[in-house]
This record gives structure tokens, C-alpha cells and sequence, in this order.
């Protein structure tokens, strides 16, 4: 996936959008993830300036969710549904086999609502269902 | 000459779209429409031609398929192998009732004109005519409850938000279906989503509000999308906005995406994340239907609850009240999920067995393997042996036999499941998961886990299984909500459904 290079300008053109919402420091971080592909350490004190919110309460929403990261993502962005239906069909072993071949790109995911057609992947965005090493890797191409 | 291929996630995932271009690449005057899923979801990519016979299906179809359906004049609805006659006479299709699920995969999910065509708005027309107190008696009493697996009455929530006086109300959408399992929120926003936005607007002019917000999971990006497409849609038709269908009520709807959190699915959780904070969870009282999104009165209801009262309103009350049992009224989306052989939507009457579920319609396990374990409800539910395969599927039994419906998703096992792995995974989502606000539910989870690891590996087996009981009890007790409050469900059940496999010997 391509993202723009971080800068402070774009980042405070992109809060400008956000000016109208109501509760906006998680949309915010997301519009900067989006763009930018992580969420840059420098956004923090942005956004509290931004909505005059404090640094902890936007540090606070970075931290708790699961989304949000804060160093640029790799190239390709493997997420292996590792939740109950999917392990019923394997996904452990899927995702120990992925993992040994993709280890830094790999990440668990809880539920892609593909739980018939297990094990359940995502790949730089795309679900795969019955997923096998095989079709990730033809996915990550 | 109309051809439909499933543009629904789940079809996507194994190949719809590569199918749909194999068929264009062959011919392409033909018109493909992307139609939401059937829920027959082994099917899938489940192909349909329209005939003047009605419509005739194949599949599991792949692209190296489609040439031999073109040779076979599929177009005419010719033989072939993959050949399911029409569609309307698969048996496991024809055999539900579907009622929130009546439009999902026959409709173009964002065509109005489709969907005023298959009863599509009779529901908002409707509640056009009555006051919002008369809407509110007609969903009370169909007997709807809620979906998202609390089954509150819905009528009896939006009296409570009704009565509320405030400058601002809210219709918050919970579409942060996190359950494992569970996938019917996911297909009808991608199959059918005005049926959500209409359900909304109703609730909206039923209590006086004007702002919905449906809060979606980031997991689900291909319904995101439609679901904006249908609003944006809805909005340029004068459906939403400032004079809803010419009227002089007001209602707008936002998407508020989720990010990555199992605990915001909590109602509670789910109005801090709205509001852009933690994903923390609030006590009750106050009720959010009195103070909820912003301090203000809000009604909080799972997609298929608001899904469901455009049909309660176009077609009565009593109507859907007539199906069910008991206090279960109306139709439950079943999900059957995991390893079984043909999984999907199952849209039925409340009070069909938990065996009807599994092997009448689910046919099996996927691996041929013996059955050995179900979870009902996702990671929050009870794991129930085949020696409750007779439980009627209505909320009250479900309750009776130790378990609990939930979304009503049913995640099916084979005999190579070991169910103290089951139940420490349990712990293990709760400890990943909770919002950390009640200290049983953020330490107990990561001690449970530790406990049962000790019970694996055999390690003073009896005095563990009595601590780990114990601790459950603490953590039902003391949690504020359903995450650390019913994750001992899955463990209590699986210890007294399953004890051989927490008797410290390797499996």
C-alpha cells in the first residue's frame, strides 16, 4: 500500500477536516494512519493542540487500540484470523506456517466475519477465505 | 440476459471477483449484477442466471469453471455439473423463513429501485402514518428483542429513550460484531443495507431523534463501504436528511469506524469509542437510552434489531410475532461457523434444535471427523457436548441449559478440539481484550489463563480446577460487563461438559 511521508503541514491540513466532529481524537488518529501509514509520535501533541484535548488523553486512545500503530508498517500486511471458528479449521497452523516465513509482516486478527469459510485471512486489505500459505503468498504479490 | 455474482465478503474471499471477470472476459454484454450473498456460504462464488423460469444456480463456481458453463449455455440455464436447479428449490434455502434476511442476495445491494421492488420502504411509509408512540407499541408488541445478544425488548428501549426530553437524541447503529462466529450483521449491511438505514430512520421518528451513527468494525472494510455508497445514496434520493421522504422529520446517519477493539461490541465501550476515547466500559445507570452518546438519550441496538423493524412495521406486529416460542419471538439469523461442512446463514423461527442447526442444515463437520463440541453465542458463549444436541434454540432454553444464544453464531468442533486448550484461549482473548476497568476481568483473565496452563500440564490438577472455578466466580461477580463477566462461561462449560479433558493427562 502507498502512504505519503509524514509532515506536520499535511498532518494539520488533514485534522482541518475533522474541525466539525463531535469526539474527534480517534477519527483523527485513523485519518493519520490512513494517510501516512502509522501513526508519527509528533501527532500526539498535534492533535491534543488541535482539539484542545491534553497529550495523555490522546496518548491514552493511540495505546488502546489494536488499529493504531506508531512506527511505518511494512510493505505487505499479512493479518491471519486466529478466533475460535478459524481455529476449528486450522488457523493455528496456518498461522504458525505464515509466521515462519513472514514473521515481521504477520499480525493476529480476531474475526474478519468469514468464520464459514475458514481459516480467514487479510492481505494488504484483500480477505481471503480457506486460506493456505499458498494463497497468501500469491495474495502478497 | 442478467447474471449475478455475490459481491458479499465471504464470496469475495474465494474468488467471486475473479469469477465475475472470467464471465465478462467471455462475453461482455452480459450483466453481471452484484448481488449480496444467498448465506448458503459453501456455495459460494454461487452463480445465478435470470430465466423466464426464474432464476437458475451453480456453483461452488471458480474461474476455470466459467468456460464450461458457457459451453454448457448456462445462459439458458443449461446442465451442467455444478448445476443446483433454481435457486428458490435448494432445500436449504427453501426451508428457512427469512424475514431480516428476506432481500440479502437476490436485491443489488445499492439499487433503491430493487429495493422498493421487493418491499423495500413499506416499513418507513408506514411509520410516516403513525406516531412515534404507535411505532413504539407495534415493536413492542412484536416481540422483538435484541440481537446483539442481550435480547432486551427493543420496544421497551425506545419507550425509555422516547419518554427522555433532550435537544438532541441518537439512533447508535452496534455494528462492531467481534464475535468469532458471527457474520450476519457483516452480510446484511453488504447484502441489503437499506434495510438498516431504514430500520434507523424509523427509530429515529419513533423517539425524536435526528442523528444516527453506526459504529462498524474496521475488520469489515468491504461493508464500510457499501454501507457509505447506500448512504450517500439514500441522502441524494431525500431519504435522509433534512425532510426524511418529504416529511417533516429530520434524520442523517454517520459510519464511525472501529479500531481493532473486541470490548467496544460492549454498549457502554462502544459510546466512549463514538466519542473518540478509550474504549472503556461505563456503568450502568445511567441507562444510555436516557444519558448515552454525549451525555444525551440514545438508543443502542444491534444491526439486525433495526433491521427487523422495517418488515415488523410494513407487516404487523403480529405477524412476526407469530413465529418462535415463548418469550422468543419472531426469526433468529443463525451463523453457522467453523468446521462444518455447509456453513452459512440460517434464518429460522425460534425453537429449532440445536441438531436441526448442525447436522440437518450444517451437515456435519468439514473434515468428516466426528463431532465433538459446539460453541454457541462466540467467545463469550458456552461449549456444549452432542448430549444437548435436542436444545431448542430460543433464548430462555438456552439460558436453562447453561449456555446463552448471544449473536447466534454456532461454532462447530471436530474430536481433534482439546477443550482446556479451548478454555484457555478463553482467558487469554479476555486478558488481550478487556478494557482493564475491572480488576477481575483485566488480572483474572491472565491468572485464569496461568491456571489452566497448570491444569494442562497436569500440575495439582483437583486444587487448580477448584481455584479456577473460584476465580471464575469472582470474575462473573465483580465485572461491570459481559467481557469479564461471561468469559467464565466458555470455561465453566467446558470443565463440566468436557471434564476428561481437564484431567491433566495429555490428550
Amino acid at each position: 500500500m502507498k502512504y505519503s511521508p509524514f509532515s506536520q503541514e499535511a498532518a494539520l491540513g488533514l485534522l482541518a477536516s475533522l474541525r466539525e466532529e463531535k469526539g474527534p481524537v480517534l477519527m483523527a488518529l485513523q485519518l493519520m494512519q490512513k494517510e501516512f501509514g502509522y501513526v508519527d509520535k509528533a501527532c500526539v501533541e498535534l492533535i491534543a493542540n488541535f482539539f484542545n484535548k491534553s497529550r495523555a488523553d490522546v496518548h491514552g486512545v493511540l495505546t488502546f487500540y489494536h488499529d493504531l500503530r506508531t512506527t511505518p508498517p511494512t510493505e505487505h500486511q499479512i493479518s491471519i484470523c486466529v478466533a475460535e471458528a478459524c481455529q476449528a479449521v486450522g488457523a493455528r497452523s496456518l498461522e504458525k506456517e505464515v509466521k515462519a516465513k513472514f514473521a515481521n509482516e504477520t499480525h493476529d486478527a480476531y474475526c474478519f466475519g468469514n468464520c464459514a469459510l475458514g481459516p480467514a485471512a487479510m492481505v494488504d486489505g484483500k480477505i481471503i477465505g480457506r486460506a493456505t500459505l499458498a494463497k497468501i503468498e500469491r495474495a502478497r504479490t | 440476459m442478467r447474471v449475478f455474482v455475490p459481491c458479499d465478503s465471504a464470496a469475495l474471499s474465494i474468488g467471486a471477483d475473479e469469477v465475475a471477470a472470467a464471465i465478462a472476459r467471455i462475453d461482455s454484454t452480459i450483466e453481471i449484477v452484484r448481488n449480496g450473498s444467498r448465506g448458503a456460504l459453501w456455495l459460494e462464488t454461487l452463480v445465478e442466471v435470470e430465466t423466464p423460469t426464474g432464476r437458475i444456480a451453480y456453483g461452488p463456481v471458480t474461474p476455470d469453471d466459467v468456460q464450461s458453463l458457457f459451453d454448457a449455455d448456462f445462459l439458458h440455464g443449461g446442465t451442467h455439473p455444478l448445476s443446483l436447479g433454481k435457486t428458490d428449490e435448494i432445500e436449504w434455502l427453501a426451508n428457512q423463513d427469512r424475514v431480516t434476511f428476506a432481500r440479502v442476495g437476490i436485491i443489488d445491494p445499492l439499487s433503491l429501485s430493487d429495493y422498493r421492488a421487493h418491499g423495500g420502504l413499506l416499513g418507513l411509509i408506514k411509520a410516516l402514518e403513525l406516531s412515534g408512540d404507535e411505532i413504539i407499541s407495534e415493536v413492542t408488541e412484536s416481540g422483538l428483542r435484541g440481537r446483539g445478544g442481550a435480547a432486551f425488548p427493543a420496544g421497551i428501549k425506545w419507550r425509555t429513550a422516547a419518554q427522555a426530553t433532550s435537544d438532541q437524541k441518537y439512533i447508535c447503529c452496534n455494528a462492531d460484531e467481534g464475535d468469532s462466529g458471527t457474520f450476519a450483521d457483516r452480510m446484511l449491511i453488504e447484502g441489503d443495507p437499506f434495510t438498516l438505514i431504514e430500520g434507523m430512520t424509523i427509530a429515529g421518528i419513533a423517539v425524536g431523534a435526528t442523528q444516527g451513527i453506526v459504529y462498524l468494525r474496521s475488520e469489515y472494510p468491504y461493508a464500510i463501504t457499501t454501507l457509505q455508497k447506500a448512504i450517500d445514496i439514500a441522502r441524494a434520493d431525500s431519504w435522509l436528511g433534512k425532510s426524511v421522504l418529504g416529511s417533516t422529520y429530520s434524520f442523517d446517519i454517520q459510519i464511525r469506524i472501529g479500531a481493532g477493539s473486541y470490548v467496544c461490541g460492549e454498549e457502554t465501550a462502544m459510546l466512549e469509542s463514538i466519542e473518540g476515547k478509550r474504549g472503556v466500559v461505563r456503568a450502568k445507570p445511567p441507562l444510555p437510552a436516557i444519558e448515552g452518546l454525549f451525555g444525551k438519550p440514545t438508543i443502542i441496538n444491534n444491526v439486525l434489531t433495526l433491521a427487523t423493524v422495517p418488515m415488523i412495521l410494513a407487516e404487523g406486529a403480529s405477524a412476526y410475532k407469530a413465529r418462535g416460542v415463548g418469550r422468543s419471538l419472531g426469526t433468529q439469523v443463525f451463523q453457522l461457523a467453523g468446521n462444518i461442512a455447509f456453513g452459512g446463514i440460517v434464518e429460522t423461527a425460534f425453537g429449532i434444535t440445536l441438531n436441526e442447526l448442525i447436522n440437518t442444515y450444517g451437515g456435519g463437520t468439514l473434515t468428516k471427523r466426528p463431532l465433538r463440541a459446539v460453541q454457541i453465542g462466540g467467545p463469550l458463549g458456552a461449549y456444549f457436548s452432542t448430549d444437548q444436541f435436542e436444545t431448542s434454540m430460543d433464548y430462555e432454553s438456552l439460558i436453562a441449559a447453561g449456555g446463552m444464544l448471544g449473536h447466534g453464531g454456532i461454532v462447530v468442533f471436530d474430536d481433534t478440539v482439546d477443550l482446556a486448550v479451548q478454555a484457555k484461549f478463553a482467558m487469554e482473548f479476555c486478558a488481550i481484550e478487556s478494557c482493564g476497568k475491572c480488576t477481575p476481568c483485566r488480572i483474572g483473565s491472565t491468572r485464569g489463563a496461568e491456571t489452566i496452563d497448570l491444569i494442562i500440564q497436569g500440575v495439582r490438577v483437583d486444587e487448580n480446577k477448584k481455584l479456577l472455578l473460584d476465580l471464575c466466580e469472582v470474575m462473573t461477580d465483580g465485572s461491570l460487563c459481559a467481557m469479564g463477566g461471561l468469559t467464565p462461561m466458555p470455561v465453566k462449560s467446558a470443565m463440566i461438559n468436557f471434564p476428561s479433558d481437564f484431567t491433566g493427562a495429555a490428550r
